[in-house]
């Protein structure tokens, strides 16, 4: 089982699938790193080389991911809280940020819907 | 570049002259402004500028931080006085002090 940027061990999957379980990398930077580290995507993670192993953890290096990207994020919002700006508000209430509609849907961001005792 | 980025930041023309009358004047605190569309750009930090809401101007006061964002994020249009009839009339009553 190949370690990769900390926690990860992918399985007996090929290479660029198990990638996209690290935090950070979905198929298309996946692919950039194999590129990178010229080894070849469809090959499976068991099978992986110890010098393979290598350059891919050395490709990945050059992405932000895992701890250092969850951390920028939380920081980003974390600003847009502490200036008192509309996203910010979103944010602390809960709501969808980017102008979506909430009359209906948005329950991404709303969680489970809570019922409203009518009138009767 | 994308074609934005190339046609620069947009900065209310009007808001810069408040901002340097400001200045003249030596006070910390712009006349009020309708430009919500406006990016802040650096010289505003430290200004206090009234932002309309569409009912009355909130006054922000500029950070660093707040330098690429616009006016009208600091300045809600919306009043949320909460959904429920019992609770709703507590938290109107709060409001409208």
């Amino acid at each position: 089982m190949a370690r990769i940027a900390g926690v990860n061990l992918p399985n007996d999957k090929k290479v660029v699938i198990g990638l996209t379980y690290i935090y950070g990398i979905g198929r298309k930077t996946a692919g950039d790193i194999l590129e990178k580290a010229g080894v070849d995507p469809e090959k499976r993670v068991r099978d992986l080389t110890d010098d393979e192993e290598a350059s891919i953890q050395r490709a990945v290096q050059e992405f932000p991911v895992e701890g250092d990207l969850r951390r920028r994020v939380r920081d980003d919002i974390q600003r847009l809280r502490s200036i008192n700006s509309y996203r910010g508000l979103r944010h602390m209430r809960g709501l969808p940020v980017r102008g979506q509609r909430t009359i209906t849907n948005a329950r991404t961001r709303k969680g489970r819907r809570r019922a409203v005792s009518g009138k009767r | 570049m994308s074609r934005s980025a190339k046609k620069g930041p947009y900065v209310d023309a009007s808001l810069i002259k408040k901002i340097k009358r400001a200045r003249e004047s030596g006070t910390r605190k712009t006349s009020p402004s309708y430009a919500r569309a406006s990016m802040i750009i650096p010289d505003f930090v430290g200004f206090t500028i009234p932002v309309h809401n569409g009912r009355r101007f909130i006054d922000v006061y500029i950070t660093e931080n707040m330098v690429g964002h616009r006016l009208g994020e600091f300045s809600p249009t919306r009043t949320f006085r909460g959904h429920g009839a019992v609770h709703s009339r507590e938290v109107a009553a709060e409001i409208s002090e």
